[in-house]
Order: C-alpha cells, then structure tokens, then sequence
C-alpha cells in the first residue's frame, strides 16, 4: 500500500523540521505562533460550557445552526458590507481551513491553474494540488508592501489561471489592501474571467484602514468566495469554526462535499460562535488593541536595529529582512544562541525568500525579551 | 481616541510603564506621553498609582472588611458630609456610595481583625447619622482592580505554528 501520487507530490509543511527543532528547546520565546496568545473571551467559552451541560451535543444542519448563520450574516453586513443569504450563500465549517479545502474541490477541474498569491499561508498550494489544480505561485514585492498588484499578476502570467487565491490582511508578511489597491485586481478577475478565493481570515486585526472584501467590488460577487472564521479575531483556533460566503450555486456544491465528510461543524463551536457574535465585540476590540500596540513596538524596534521592515499593517505577523542570506540558517542560529523562534519567510513560499515572520501573538513582557535578544544577537 | 484615552488605556493596564515605553506601543512621542499623564493628572483624573496585592502571598497579615452602612441624614447634614468625617481615618481604603439596601459600601484594612472591630464600633458606628454597619470580613480574594488571582491561562500553543 502506497500514498496516491497527488499526496505524494505535496512536500511535508516547510516549516516542519524548524518546529521540531523548537519543540526539543526549553525555555524559547516563540515569535513563529501562527494564533492569538489569548483564550477565546470567557462569555464564548461558558456558552459552550453550558451548551454541553444542556446535553446539545447532536449533529446541526449541514450548513450550521440556522441561528449562527443568521449571526454571521448580519456580522459581515454590519463590518464589510457583504450581504449574503443564510440559506443559500452562508456554509459554517470546521474552521476557515475546511471551506478553504471545499472551494478548490468544488471549483477547481484536473489541470485547472489555481494563481496564489504569496507569500501565503501555507496551505493553498496542497490544496490545490490535491484538488488536482496546478499552482502557479505570483510572488509579491517588498517594494510595493507585498501587495497584490497587476503587475506582479501579470508577470506571473496570471492572465491564463482559472482561480485566484489572495489572503489580506496577509499572514506572513501583515500586509493589508485597501479598496482602491484592490480594484486593479478586480478588473483583472474580471478580464481574465477569473474566480477569486479571497481569504479574509484576518478582517478583525487591520490597523490602518477599514478592511474591504474584495468580494465589494463592482461584478465580484458572483466570481467570488470570502472565507471568514472565529480563529483569529475571537481567538478560537481550537474550537475549529469558519465560515464561507459566496453564490449559492457554489456554496451549495461546497456544501454537498461537506455532507458527505464533515456533516457538520463542532456543535460546541457553533454554540460558542453565537454567543461570541453577540456579546464578544468588546474582547475583539480590546485583542485588537493590544495586538495594535505590540505592532507599533516591533516596527519601533526593527527600524531602531537597522533590520528593513515594511510596515505591516493587519494580521499579527511583522515580515522583516533577514539580517543574513539565509533567512533559514538565521532563524537555526537565532534558535540555538538565543533562544527565539521566528519562521524564515522560505515556508511561505515565493517572494518570502530574504525575510522572517515574526508573530507579535505573545505579552508584551516576552516580546520585547525577544525583540532585546534578536538586537543583541545581530549586534 | 484621543491622546490622553490612549495613554489612560495604558496606564491603567500597567502603571509602570515608562513614557518611552508609552511612546513606543502608541503613535505618540515620549513629550506628548509625558503631556498627557500631566494633563490626566492635572484634571484630577488620575488621582494615583498603586500596586495590587495579593496578601495570600505575604507573610504580614493583613484584615480587610467590606462594611454596610446606613445612615439617617437631616437638613443640616448631607451623604458628603458623613462621607468626608470617614473617608479621613486611614484605615478606611474605599468608600462608595451606592443603591439598594444601605448607603454606603466601605472598606477597611488593618494588622488584625481586633483592630478593624475595634475601628467600626470606636469609630464608625458612633457618628450620630450612622443607624446601621454590617460587617463582611473578607475571606478570600480572587480577583482585585480587574487583576485575576488565578493561575491564568498557561501557554500550550505549538512553539511554531503556520
């Protein structure tokens, strides 16, 4: 018995000797957390507390309680303008990362180009190849802030892909793009006939601007699919519970994938997803605050130490230049004398070759520790 | 929010914090960090700075009591004018004013529980408009200015996470 080719194909996660490394260390201050330091807001965790108490441990409809749906609905009409049917157009998911995976099986024929934007999380490039498609990598620039731009898609020769998968505000760099820098992207979907995955993942934690859904966008709508979760901005990553948005035809071939593998997002989860979009506002807003103040003292100190470092702006990752070539000896090295994780920006794929994530998911006290040995060690 | 929100916001996370550290997490330099803790201070809003204490870990012992007081006022006599008589004794650490079924919600805090019985009936229970005090010896204190006694929430993150 052997793996099928396709999975074969799909190299282990870059970033996963670096972790063993990390893992046999004591006492290392990670700054490679790809997930909030918090718990999730009490409120949400005592209302899955008490849902498991009240014995409602069944399965939920296919696409999620009907109430979480109608919750989620008017959440991303209320912040991003993005008006969609719970019925039809709204699918509740074991995290962001399922929809994600359901999108490319649901759209993606054999030999389909799939366009990733990157650097980029780590995952659409597997998925992709597992649903078959082929990535073609389009590689953002650190001179344009590692935005998205016509020109990086062009010069990839995006023009011939089918899908376009785009993640803002961006894990690993923070980059985030405003409506104006989006409509170039949009025109060029619109061109070149494309459908837009836009994982939007990290909408609660822009810092500079309001974030704009793609999907917004005059004729996007229908040639776009928004992915959405509680991991991030409610700081729920164990609970497993996302969400996509999009036209019913396709969220409702989504969901026939769905029902047949998952059946349904975690029950608790949803329970805990609805009282977080009813009473939570106050601990995202308060998450973001301090996300927002750690960004501030990263960039300060970065630029203190001489390290370029574009202003990240969303998200809670800071993507410097590495001090050295390598930017993976560089994190080895920062490991071993130090004590400090960080990712070399290689496990994001392409355009993240001289850089390093550095997560600011982690108290100020051991942030700036950290921050004080990375000075100390390029010193 | 404006500068002095921002700061205050800071400061009542961590009143350590230096202006340069201020400076950094904001978009303020360190002479507008300074400015605004002057002009909260100057506008009587930030009245002072003190540390939280958990007494369970000193080995001084230390009695603190919530005390209930009801109190019958006349023409002459307002809550103001009882509030000022108590809030000078030192060993008063609060005093509030507030609704329901008594007047006044005070804490005391002294080196021992004869000294805080001592101080209510000496003290507090002889002031002519006091009719009633109920004392509540604290016990146990799980949770001071917002600071969560427990053991919090231990870090069981993946050192490296995508």
């Amino acid at each position: 018995m052997k793996p099928a080719d396709r999975v074969a194909e799909v190299p282990p996660s870059g970033i996963r000797r670096f972790f063993e490394l990390a893992e046999e260390m004591d006492d290392i201050i990670s700054l490679g957390v790809g997930e909030p330091d918090f718990a999730a807001p009490w409120a949400a965790r005592d209302a899955a507390i008490a849902s498991l108490e009240q014995g409602k441990t069944s399965y939920t409809a296919n696409r999620g309680r009907r109430e979480l749906r109608d919750l989620i609905g008017q959440h991303v009409d209320d912040e991003y303008d993005l008006d969609y049917d719970p019925d039809e157009e709204i699918l509740v998911t074991s995290g962001a990362s399922e929809a994600l995976d359901l999108a490319f099986r649901a759209l993606v024929n054999p030999g389909d180009t799939v366009a990733v934007a990157q650097p980029s999380f780590v995952s659409y490039v597997p998925k992709t190849i597992f649903a078959g498609g082929e990535p073609l990598p389009v590689p953002t620039q650190r001179e344009d802030d590692f935005k998205l731009t016509r020109e990086v898609l062009e010069d990839a020769g995006a023009d011939r892909a089918d899908l376009l998968v785009l993640c803002y505000p961006n894990n690993p760099t923070g980059a985030t793009m405003t409506g104006e820098e989006l409509e170039p992207i949009a025109d060029f979907a619109r061109e070149h006939d494309l459908a837009v995955l836009s994982d939007e993942i990290y909408a609660a934690l822009s810092y500079e601007h309001e974030h704009t859904s793609i999907a917004t966008l005059p004729g996007m709508r229908e040639r776009t699919i928004v992915f959405n979760g509680f991991s991030k901005a409610y700081a729920m990553t164990g609970l497993r519970l996302g969400y996509a948005l999009g036209p019913a035809e396709i969220v409702g071939a989504m969901n026939r994938i769905h029902q047949y593998t998952m059946m349904s997002a975690p029950t608790t989860a949803q329970y805990a997803a609805i009282e977080a979009l009813q009473t939570c506002d106050d601990d995202v807003a308060a998450m973001r605050e301090q996300y927002d103040r750690r960004r501030k003292v990263v960039l300060s100190r970065f630029e203190d130490m001489g390290i370029d470092c574009f202003p990240a702006s969303g998200a809670f990752y800071a993507f410097p230049e590495s001090p050295w070539d390598d930017p993976g000896e560089f994190a080895e090295a920062l490991l071993q004398e130090e004590g400090v994780a960080v990712v070399p920006g290689t496990a994001f794929g392409a355009g993240g070759e001289n850089n390093l994530r550095v997560s600011y998911a982690t108290g100020m006290d051991d942030l700036k520790e950290a921050l004080a040995r990375i000075e100390r060690f390029v010193a | 929010m404006s500068d002095r929100d921002e700061v205050l916001a800071i400061l009542r996370e961590n009143a350590r914090y230096s202006a340069t550290e201020i400076a950094e997490q904001t978009d303020l330099d360190e002479d507008e960090v300074e400015a605004a803790i002057r002009d909260l201070e100057a506008a009587g809003v930030v009245k002072g700075y003190q540390a939280v204490i958990d007494w369970e870990n000193l080995e001084q012992e230390r009695v603190r009591a919530a005390v209930e007081l009801n109190v019958t006022l006349d023409r002459e006599t307002s809550y103001n004018d009882v509030a000022e008589r108590l809030a000078r004794f030192p060993q008063v650490q609060a005093l509030r004013l507030v609704s329901g079924d008594y007047d006044f919600l005070m804490e005391v805090e002294d080196d021992s529980m004869r000294e805080v019985s001592h101080f209510i009936s000496e003290k507090v229970a002889p002031v002519p408009e006091i009719t009633q005090t109920v004392t509540h010896y604290i016990m146990e204190s799980y949770k001071e200015q917002g600071v969560d006694f427990g053991d919090g929430h231990d870090d069981d993150r993946l050192s490296i996470s995508p």
